[in-house]
């Protein structure tokens, strides 16, 4: 690749080197927090991350673990990426950051399994699977790869935020109509059961992970207005 | 050092296989002690479930040594080889030996002064391991209760061989028929029980859409407890001597 070409990829990186003088939450920075909670959402506008989303949503644990997770291995991941980034060979920078990720997701599978046992057990292969999860790799890409450490690290705390907000709204309904409890503890009370009520298990099933976050879209379209398309 | 050249590239790989791969070493190595710990404890606490006694993992090595009077290692012939350990015994790898090396571990237990015969199941479902324990009673023929586990079965189909209402579903069958010979326990799609009633068919009823895994936990079951009926035989016939 000729120096020409390198110099392109550089440039955002000098567009954030006085990065600095700026205060750690400024306005701009308080945005890469909270913009992924809304009008970027990785799962409900960027439509990322959905086959997690679908396969860790039955109960409330699972979910707040997994979101736990993506979040240590994003804000790490990104934090790595962002500070070699002027070392990372160009033609190689995918490699790079697979096995980055790759790297963190093992340490948070080894962590787990030393000291939430049962949660590991429970998410077994879906921690392995954060390595394909698009939202990890696309941050790293688009993001970390021309910022600066602090924003990568705001930037990778965010977008896992609004992950796990999501994970943990849709198994919120998942598990209080699918099984009628939250957490694993029963809060539908009994009397309601007795007066005929029954747990719904198409909640337990995918179809409606799909579908809790179809009406949450919905709801989140109906509120901010700028989401939606103009045709 | 141009960051576009071979050499570069080669250079930063290998430094980062290098780091990588020695971090990664580190840790598991320093949390190897904790998961292997767990493991042990969760096996305690599937062994002590067999025999109705449910605890916390954390408990469990406490408990376990309350009710688990006796762990022996078996050979083919029914003797006892207390050169090893039965508990540290991995099935999986035992399954593979020649019969004649092979070792069966068997756990004693004693609750309220009756006693039970634990026995450890390793078998195939439809994708990947299962495995389980089930305790006899004294006959050594009626289940006290069973457990059973597996790696990589279908979620909501074979992996239901895990939910309470399945392993409960053994709870009173025999695995001998009326002859004493050993039938095992048909996980049957046609045996008109599906409360499960009947506790001297032999039979409990499958789940539907698990048929290669129902058909994997009914010939766990024969094939592992084959092995322990010269053991089973030598114990009765020791009774028999002293009536």
């Amino acid at each position: 690749m000729s120096k020409k070409n390198c110099n392109t990829v550089n440039k955002p990186i000098i567009l954030f080197l006085n990065e600095d003088k700026e205060p750690l939450f400024s306005k701009k920075n308080r945005a890469l927090l909270t913009d992924p909670m809304d009008d970027n959402n990785p799962i409900t506008v960027q439509v990322l991350g959905i086959c997690s989303a679908l396969a860790i949503t039955v109960q409330l644990k699972p979910a707040i673990v997994m979101s736990l997770s993506v979040m240590a291995v994003m804000a790490a991941s990104n934090v790595i990426i962002s500070l070699l980034r002027d070392l990372i060979p160009n033609r190689i920078r995918i490699i790079v950051q697979l096995v980055v990720v790759a790297s963190m997701v093992i340490l948070v599978d080894q962590i787990l399994r030393a000291y939430a046992y049962d949660v590991s057990k429970e998410l077994s292969i879906f921690i392995g699977l954060i390595i394909t999860n698009c939202i990890v790799m696309g941050r790293l890409e688009a993001f970390a790869l021309g910022n600066g450490v602090w924003k990568s690290f705001l930037d990778g705390i965010g977008n896992a935020a609004g992950y796990g907000f999501i994970l943990i709204i849709v198994a919120f309904f998942r598990e209080l109509f699918g099984s009628g409890k939250l957490l694993g503890f029963q809060v539908i009370p009994d009397f309601i059961y007795d007066m005929g009520y029954v747990n719904n298990g198409l909640m337990l099933l995918s179809p409606m992970a799909l579908i809790t976050v179809g009406l949450y879209i919905w709801f989140q379209r109906s509120k901010n207005r700028t989401l939606i398309e103009k045709n | 050092m141009n960051r576009d050249s071979n050499a570069y590239t080669f250079l930063f790989s290998a430094i980062m296989v290098f780091i990588v791969a020695a971090s990664l070493a580190a840790t598991a190595t320093s949390l190897q002690d904790i998961q292997a710990e767990n493991v042990r404890k969760e096996k305690m606490q599937n062994i002590l479930a067999t025999i109705g006694v449910i605890v916390e993992r954390e408990k469990a090595p406490e408990v376990y040594t309350k009710y688990i009077i006796e762990e022996l290692s078996l050979l083919s012939d029914g003797t006892i080889d207390r050169g090893v350990d039965a508990f540290k015994l991995k099935l999986n790898l035992e399954i593979k030996k020649p019969i004649n090396q092979q070792r069966f571990p068997l756990y004693l237990a004693e609750v309220d002064s009756s006693q039970y015969y634990i026995v450890p199941l390793r078998g195939s479902g439809l994708w990947d391991a299962i495995w389980g324990y089930v305790a006899l009673e004294g006959d050594r023929s009626t289940i006290k209760g069973a457990v059973f586990d597996h790696k990589g079965e279908t979620a909501g189909l074979g992996a239901e061989i895990t939910q309470k209402w399945f392993q409960d579903s053994f709870t009173g069958e025999k695995v001998l028929n009326q002859n004493g010979d050993l039938v095992g326990i048909n996980v049957s799609k046609t045996n008109n029980d599906p409360d499960g009633n009947d506790k001297d068919d032999n039979e409990v009823d499958a789940i539907s859409g698990a048929t290669i895994t129902g058909d994997g936990v009914t010939d766990m079951i024969k094939e592992r407890l084959q092995n322990y009926l010269s053991y089973f035989n030598s114990k009765k016939q020791k009774i028999a001597y002293i009536n």
